[in-house]
C-alpha cells in the first residue's frame, strides 16, 4: 500500500478524497442542501448495502471462474449455468428438508463434482486448444440451460431463509434526524435485512480463507505456479492433473454455492444464468482475469455501480455497468489488478 | 453449395496452362452444379421454401461469413457480429420508413443504406479498437459482453431505439416496380448478395489486406517485426466483417419487416458463432452450409421432436447437442469432418501413405 502511494501519489490522493467523502456520507447527518441534491441518505445507504452485499454474490461467482480461467486458461462460458444449477439445488434441498444451512454444502458438492466431471471427461480431451474449451463449454450452457428448463420448469424459484435470519438487522447508522413541532428530536436508524448482511460476511469469510489458502499454504504455492507457468510446474513433478481437478471442483462449487445465495437474495429462473455469467465476465474483466483481488475489487465496483445506477438513473443502469467494463479497457486493457 | 477447390479444375488436363484457358473454363465444376441449382430453385420450389429457408440461410449465412473471416481469417473470435448487424437494420429502420413514424425520418433508400452500413462500420470499428486490446480468448468474452450491453441499451433506449418495440413494418424499397418482399424476387436478391459476399470474402482472403491479415492471425510478432501495423489490420478486419453483417442486417430486417432488441440479443448472437463454428471457419462455405442446416433445424425441429415423442420445446437441446457433437469430434466444424474423410480416403489403407 506505501509502495503504491509512493508510486501513484496523484491516484492515491484521489481515492483518498474518495474514501473521506464515502465516510462523511454514510456517517454524517447529511445537511438540507445534500438532501435536496441527490435524494435522502436512507435511499443512498441502501444502495450502498445493496451493493456492497451484491458484491459480495458477484465475488463468490466470479472467484470460481476467474481460478478456472487462471489456472487453465478456460474460459467457463458454462458457469452460469453452474449457478443456477445450485440455485435450484439448493431450492429443492432447503424446501424439502427445511434446512437452509444444508443446501450449501449439498449445492457446493453436486455441482463441484459436475465440474469434476466436466474437466475430466471434456476439457482434459482438448487441453491447450483454448477456443475449443470455450465453443464446448457454449454448447454445455445451451444443454444445461434447456435440461433445467425441461426438469424444474420456467417458474422463480425463491429460497426462503431460516426465521433467525429473516429479521432486520439495526445498523446504528442515522439516516435522517428530524425536529418534530413539540421539540422532540426524532432519529431514524437504517435498518437492513440481516440474511443479506450474514451472507455478505459469510462471502468475505470465503474470499479470505481463498487468499489465505492461496499465499499460505502448499496447494495455493501449486496453485500459484500453476498460473504462472504450467508446463514448468508439470515439468518439476508435481501432479498438475490433479490440481486442475481440485481447482475445478472448488471453482464449480463455489458457482454453485453462490447459486443458494443467489436463489435466497433474488430467486432462481431462466435466464439467471445467463445474467450471472456476464456479470462474472464483466468483473473479471474489470477486476484483472485470474486474480482474486480482482475478482473482489471487480465484483464490489460491478455491485455498487448497479445498484447506484438503478436508483439515480434507473433506464440506463444496465449500462452503466458495461461502461465501466469499456473504461477498464481502454486505459487499462489488463484490468484494474491484472497483470500485463 | 460448392466445394472450395478452386485449383483442381486444372488437373483433368495438365498440358494446358491455367493462365491460357477462357475464364469460363477455369470455373470448377462444383461451381456451376451449385450455381445452376441456386438460379432454378425458384422454378420448382414452394415460397415458403424460396422466402423462410433459402432467404434466411442466405442471410445468416452472410452474417455467419462476417464471423468466419473475422475468426478463420484473423483468428478473433467475435460474439458482436449480430450487434453489427443489428445497427445496420436499426438504422435502416431509423432513417428509412417504419411504422414508428416519430422517430422514423422517411429519407430514401439510396441515402438510408449507405448511412446505414457507414455507421454500421463506424461503430465495428470504435468496438474493433476495444476488443483487439486484448487477445485470443478474450476476445470472446469481450465480445459477449459487448452484444450485451448493445441488447440492453437498445431495451432501455426510447429516443432512438423505441425500446422494447423496436421497430415494425421496415419494408425494402419498391425498386424497378418490383416488390422485393415477394418471394422469387427476395430469393434473387438474398441469392445475390451472399453470392457477392461469399466472392467478395474469397478475394480478400487472396488480396494483400487478407495474406496480411492470416500473417497476423499466425504470428502477430513477426508481421510486426516485418514492419506491419497489427492492430490496424485487427481494426480493419473487424470493419470489413461489419459490412457484410450490416448487409445481412438489412436484409434480415426486411425479411421480418421488423426489428427489436431480440434480434439483437444474446441467444441470436451465439446463433451466429454456432453456424460458424458447425459450418467451419477455414471457408466462407462453412458458413452457409451451417446456417441452412441451422435454418432446417429451426424449421423443422419441432415436427422431429414431436415424432420421436418429445415436446417441441426441446429444440435449443437439439441444437446444442448437435454443436456440442460437431465441436468435440472435429477441430474445424463440418468442413473439418470433410477434409478428414477425404484424406482417410486418398491414404493407402496398408501403409498410411498418401496415394498419388
Amino acid at each position: 500500500m506505501r509502495a503504491f502511494a509512493a508510486r501513484h501519489p496523484i491516484w492515491s490522493a484521489i481515492l483518498g478524497a474518495f474514501a473521506l467523502i464515502l465516510l462523511y456520507l454514510i456517517f454524517a447527518i447529511w445537511p438540507e442542501w445534500l438532501v435536496d441534491g441527490i435524494g435522502r441518505k436512507k435511499v443512498f445507504l441502501n444502495a450502498l448495502f445493496n451493493g456492497i452485499t451484491l458484491g459480495g454474490l458477484y465475488f463468490l461467482v466470479a472467484s470460481g471462474f476467474t481460478l478456472i480461467f487462471g489456472l487453465m486458461r478456460n474460459v467457463n462460458l458454462a458457469h452460469g449455468s453452474l449457478y443456477l444449477l445450485g440455485g435450484y439445488i439448493g431450492f429443492f434441498i432447503a424446501d424439502s428438508t427445511g434446512l437452509w444451512l444444508l443446501a450449501f454444502p449439498v449445492a457446493f458438492i453436486v455441482v463441484g463434482v459436475l465440474g469434476v466431471f466436466l474437466q475430466i471427461t471434456v476439457f482434459r480431451r482438448m487441453e491447450g486448444q483454448d477456443l475449443r474449451q470455450t465453443l464446448v463449454t457454449i454448447g454445455i450452457s445451451i444443454v444445461m440451460a434447456d435440461l433445467m428448463l425441461w426438469g424444474v420448469g420456467g417458474d422463480f424459484y425463491n429460497i426462503t431463509p431460516p426465521r433467525w435470519l429473516s429479521g432486520p438487522f439495526e445498523t446504528g447508522l442515522v439516516t435522517s434526524q428530524r425536529v418534530r413541532s413539540s421539540g422532540e428530536v426524532v432519529t431514524s436508524y437504517l435498518k437492513y435485512p440481516s440474511v443479506r448482511i450474514v451472507i455478505f460476511a459469510a462471502s468475505l469469510v470465503i474470499g479470505l480463507a481463498m487468499w489465505l489458502v492461496l499465499n499460505r499454504t502448499r496447494i495455493g504455492m501449486l496453485i500459484r505456479a500453476g498460473v504462472d507457468d504450467r508446463d514448468m510446474l508439470s515439468a518439476t513433478g508435481a501432479r498438475i492433473q490433479l490440481v486442475f481437478v481440485g481447482v475445478f471442483f472448488f471453482g464449480a462449487g463455489l458457482a454453485g454455492l453462490a447459486g443458494v445465495v443467489g436463489a435466497t437474495f433474488q430467486s432462481a429462473a431462466p435466464g439467471e444464468d445467463i445474467r450471472f455469467l456476464l456479470a462474472s465476465l464483466v468483473v473479471v474483466i474489470v477486476g484483472g482475469m485470474g486474480s482474486i483481488p480482482g475478482a473482489a475489487l471487480g465484483a464490489l465496483l460491478i455491485g455498487c455501480a448497479e445498484q447506484f445506477g438503478s436508483v439515480y438513473f434507473p433506464t440506463y443502469a444496465v449500462v452503466l455497468t458495461f461502461l465501466i467494463m469499456v473504461a477498464v479497457l481502454a486505459f487499462r486493457p489488463q484490468g484494474l489488478l491484472g497483470r500485463s | 453449395m460448392a466445394m472450395p477447390e478452386i485449383t483442381d479444375g486444372g488437373g483433368a488436363r495438365p498440358s494446358v496452362r491455367q493462365e491460357d484457358r477462357l475464364w469460363i473454363e477455369r470455373i470448377p465444376a462444383p461451381y456451376w452444379v451449385a450455381g445452376v441449382i441456386l438460379l432454378i430453385i425458384p422454378a420448382f420450389a414452394s415460397d415458403f421454401i424460396m422466402f423462410q429457408i433459402f432467404g434466411w440461410t442466405f442471410i445468416l449465412g452472410m452474417i455467419a461469413t462476417s464471423l468466419m473471416f473475422l475468426g478463420g481469417y484473423g483468428g478473433m473470435v467475435s460474439l458482436a457480429q449480430m450487434s453489427f448487424a443489428g445497427v445496420a437494420g436499426y438504422m435502416v429502420a431509423i432513417f428509412g420508413d417504419s411504422a414508428i413514424d416519430t422517430i422514423s425520418m422517411g429519407w430514401p433508400w439510396y441515402i438510408t443504406i449507405p448511412l446505414a452500413l457507414m455507421i454500421a462500420v463506424l461503430f465495428a470499428t470504435l468496438i474493433g479498437w476495444l476488443a483487439v486490446r486484448t487477445e485470443g480468448i478474450y476476445t470472446i468474452m469481450i465480445t459477449l459482453a459487448i452484444a450485451a450491453a448493445f441488447f440492453y441499451f437498445t431495451r432501455q433506449n426510447y429516443d432512438i431505439f423505441n425500446g422494447f418495440q423496436g421497430f415494425n413494418s421496415v419494408f425494402p424499397p419498391q425498386l424497378f416496380g418490383v416488390d422485393w418482399r415477394r418471394p422469387i424476387p427476395f430469393y434473387y436478391l438474398t441469392l445475390f448478395w451472399a453470392t457477392v459476399t461469399y466472392f467478395a470474402v474469397l478475394y480478400v482472403s487472396r488480396a494483400p489486406f487478407g495474406l496480411a491479415l492470416q500473417g497476423v492471425r499466425d504470428n502477430p510478432r513477426r508481421m510486426a517485426a516485418l514492419g506491419f501495423n497489427v492492430t490496424a489490420h485487427r481494426v480493419a478486419a473487424y470493419a470489413f466483417s461489419a459490412l457484410i453483417a450490416g448487409m445481412g442486417g438489412i436484409l434480415l430486417t426486411w425479411q421480418s419487416a421488423q426489428i427489436s432488441p431480440g434480434t439483437v440479443g444474446i441467444q441470436p448472437a451465439i446463433d451466429i458463432l454456432i453456424i460458424a463454428v458447425v459450418g467451419g471457419m477455414r471457408h466462407p462455405v462453412g458458413a452457409f452450409i451451417g446456417a441452412f442446416l441451422y435454418v432446417i433445424l429451426k424449421t423443422f425441429a419441432v415436427d422431429f421432436l414431436i415424432a420421436v415423442g418429445l415436446s417441441g420445446d426441446r429444440f435449443q437441446l437439439l441444437i446444442g447437442l448437435g454443436f456440442l457433437l460437431v465441436v468435440f469430434f472435429s477441430e474445424d466444424g463440418l468442413l473439418g469432418l470433410w477434409e478428414k474423410l477425404r484424406a482417410s480416403r486418398n491414404r493407402d489403407p496398408l501403409t498410411g501413405e498418401v496415394r498419388q
